[in-house]
């Protein structure tokens, strides 16, 4: 198993490292936040990223991309994910990216070069509930004409409210299918809803919204198999943010521990505070390997890739929410407060732990 | 009918006719909560009315001596009287850091005149206290505190001069008075010197800054101090020996900060979500009820064994210790039956993030009143007498 980077991929890395860190960092999510950003993200970071190349890492190099694979994708994330940086890379530099692999030659030719530079924003429509539950599609395309007819609702789309396009999962009578769909195709209306990270999310309402069969992704009634390709990208490649915003919180509270005194030491000579973080850093080496695991498996055939991308998600799930916890906790009442960037780190890991489903839901994957 | 059954009867009777219907609702608004004080704006005739009410039955301290502005309850009657509220689902009439904290130290520290000056007030809502303990310095480690407090009568003043700042000081910025720990010694031990003063917020040299929380609220505030004169009988106790009235707060506070007896069971709490569990967040919920009938049926084991009204002492830490901690595994298996609806910040549906909120600010039980880590330090050396660490 590929689990120590190759040089490339430690190139990669710093050159992902120092880009976030000098042109994201958390400041930027503060000020979105504050000053409500209508995007939710730096559009000029976003060129930025399609200059450096990062939107077009999974898109083949016929369409102007430069197929670096999932573990490329996953350090960019990672790296991401510790500065906590706003973008649509998993709407649409993962999740859209991988589902249109599927497309046909013409969509995929028309899309993806405007998604490798920074033009286009598409995101996934696929839960409809409260929870991750892509079994449990109900979204209904009805036969209309040479095409079909979209109604139903969906929920949690990342990035929903400044998509160009929306990828859209709905059953038809032959099963799932995939669908992309204009952002302001008529009968689809799409509302921003304003989440505890600061991040982009929107339910969007679709109603008797007409499509072509040249909307279709993939073939009809074969939506399922290209979805759980898709959504296992977008999982492996939250693990790793995950991973990165862990790596953060666990750092910054080490670093908080060599600096508070109380009782006339530093706290991190109390020795049951040492071994809080110790544990923490164990299980976190635990789940940077899930996270290389997952990204390498799906780099070597993603079919069957599924139990390792699920372990990573739902070792990050509750790796990840340990990190926060301990973070807030062991930084004591400034850790509640709004002043450090902690609780930003909290409110991230807790919408990550949900989006594309929580622990729970991957350890009942594993065990499908 | 025994006393306490005709107790309970007459007390029905005079909720039913007293309480005011919009009193009887579930407070799901800041405002909804009457916190009384100089500058409170009642909500509505209603909330005043139960207010008044409350207080001239002498029910909003019910267990406060009489001549103090409570009504003498016995334990047992002041339990009556909360279930016969919550049967109906009657408000509180009065949240009140004067009931909770500053009463009790006065009753067991006060002279007679402060009880007289200070309680009867407190009991009709009249003045609203905050509590002025940690500093940026002392926060785990309180007995560090440094707020100046000096004794200028050399100099022919009839005051106390304070100076220094708080941390954490809980509505600060809403609080008429403050109850507030300073160093009146500093030559011996560090435990030794601190005294309990009581002093005007509106006092020269007093201000506060609200502290922005994750949760997006501002509960607390950052207050400081320069020049404060205090006036010398506003001192509780004995001067420098002001540790032992803090720690018999903090005491007091643990049990109140632990005490869940009266939280809504999680298996309800998602119910009314709305939300079918499925077989894994089920197994999430069974696990916490369990603990929260366990830890419920231990605490009212505990006050049993103690004798009636007496300290449960350290073991009052863990209640601290395991109803937070507790409480903070309740929200997150509530989080997680909400699901992306709970992740919700600003909209209607989501009451503006108010479950998102609430799961934040639990994140600072653990942490007020004494850390997760302080209480297990005294169940450790107190309870189980393990030796110091060096």
């Amino acid at each position: 198993m590929g689990l120590l980077l190759t040089d490339d991929e430690k190139m990669l890395q710093e050159s992902a490292e120092g880009f976030f860190a000098d042109k994201s960092p958390v400041s930027q999510l503060r000020a979105l936040r504050d000053d409500c950003d209508a995007n939710g993200y730096s559009k000029e970071l976003w060129a930025e990223m399609a200059e450096m190349g990062f939107t077009g890492v999974l898109v083949s190099e016929e369409n102007g991309g430069f197929d670096m694979g999932f573990m490329a994708a996953g350090l960019v994330a990672e790296q991401m994910g510790r500065n906590l940086s706003a973008s649509p890379f998993l709407s649409t530099s993962v999740l859209a990216a991988t589902a249109l692999k599927h497309a046909g030659d013409d969509v995929a030719a028309k899309m993806l070069p405007q998604i490798v530079s920074g033009n286009m924003t598409v995101s996934l429509a696929v839960d409809e509930g409260a929870k991750h539950n892509p079994d449990g599609i109900e979204m209904t395309a009805n036969p209309s004409g040479n095409g079909f007819k979209l109604s139903g609702k969906k929920s949690m789309v990342v990035d929903g409210h400044v998509a160009d396009q929306v990828i859209v999962a709905a059953q038809t009578e032959s099963g799932l299918t995939l669908f992309v769909v204009p952002a302001d195709a008529s009968g689809l209306d799409t509302e921003r809803t304003i989440m505890v990270d600061s991040r982009n999310a929107a339910r969007m309402n679709f109603e008797d919204v007409e499509v072509t069969g040249e909307q279709v992704l993939g073939e009809v009634g074969k939506g399922a198999e290209i979805l759980t390709a898709v959504l296992n990208a977008g999982r492996a490649v939250l693990a790793a943010e995950m991973l990165g915003a862990s790596s953060h919180v666990f750092e910054a509270t080490n670093e908080y521990l060599k600096e508070r005194k109380q009782f006339g030491k530093i706290i991190g000579e109390f020795q049951a505070l040492q071994h809080r973080l110790a544990h923490l850093y164990c299980e976190l080496e635990l789940a940077r390997t899930a996270v290389y695991a997952a990204l390498t498996a799906l780099d070597k055939n993603p079919k069957s890739a599924g139990p390792f991308v699920s372990m990573a998600k739902a070792k990050l799930g509750s790796v990840a929410k340990l990190a926060a916890l301990e973070a807030v906790q062991l930084h004591g009442g400034m850790g509640m407060t709004d002043e450090l960037d902690i609780g930003l780190y909290l409110k991230r890991i807790r919408v990550a732990q949900e989006l594309l489903g929580d622990a729970s839901f991957h350890m009942y994957q594993i065990n499908k | 009918m025994s006393d306490l059954e005709q107790f309970r009867t007459q007390t029905r009777a005079w909720l039913e006719e007293n309480c005011p219907q919009a009193m009887r609702t579930p407070m799901n608004r800041e405002t909804d909560a009457c916190w009384g004080g100089r500058n409170w704006v009642f909500q509505n005739d209603d909330q005043k009315l139960w207010l008044e009410r409350m207080a001239a039955k002498g029910w909003t301290a019910p267990s406060w001596p009489k001549q103090y502005g409570g009504a003498g309850l016995s334990r047992a009657e002041d339990k009556v009287l909360q279930q016969e509220m919550k049967s109906i689902g009657a408000r509180p009439a009065l949240l009140s850091f004067g009931i909770w904290m500053l009463g009790p130290a006065l009753l067991k520290f006060g002279s007679e005149e402060q009880k007289m000056r200070y309680l009867p007030e407190i009991c009709r809502g009249e003045i609203r206290w905050c509590q002025g303990y940690s500093e940026p310095n002392a926060g785990s480690d309180l007995a560090a505190l440094a707020t100046k407090c000096e004794d200028i009568s050399d100099s022919g003043g009839d005051h106390f001069l304070v100076n220094g700042s708080k941390v954490w000081t809980s509505y600060a910025d809403q609080a008429d008075w403050i109850f507030c720990l300073v160093r009146t010694d500093n030559t011996g031990k560090k435990h030794h010197g601190i005294s309990f003063v009581l002093f005007d917020m509106e006092s020269e040299g007093v201000t506060t800054k609200p502290i922005k929380l994750i949760s997006g609220r501002s509960p607390f505030c950052e207050t400081f101090f320069e020049d404060v004169k205090v006036p010398k009988e506003n001192l509780v106790g004995e001067r420098d020996k002001g540790w032992n009235i803090a720690k018999y707060l903090l005491t007091h506070e643990r049990e109140m900060i632990g005490d869940s007896g009266n939280l809504k069971p999680l298996a309800q709490m998602v119910a009314e979500m709305g939300v079918t569990p499925d077989a894994a967040l089920q197994a999430k919920i069974t696990e916490v009820s369990i603990d929260e009938w366990a830890f419920a049926q231990t605490m009212s084991r505990m006050l049993a064994e103690a004798k009636a009204g007496a300290s449960l002492g350290a073991k009052s830490s863990f209640l601290k210790y395991y109803g937070t901690e507790l409480n903070k595994r309740r929200y997150e298996v509530m989080m997680d039956a909400a699901g992306y609806d709970g992740l919700e910040w600003e909209s209607d549906r989501s009451n503006d993030g108010q479950l998102a909120r609430l799961w934040l600010r639990t994140k600072g039980n653990s942490i007020e009143g004494g850390t997760s880590e302080v209480q297990l330090n005294i169940i450790a050396k107190h309870i189980l007498e393990l030796p110091n660490t060096a």
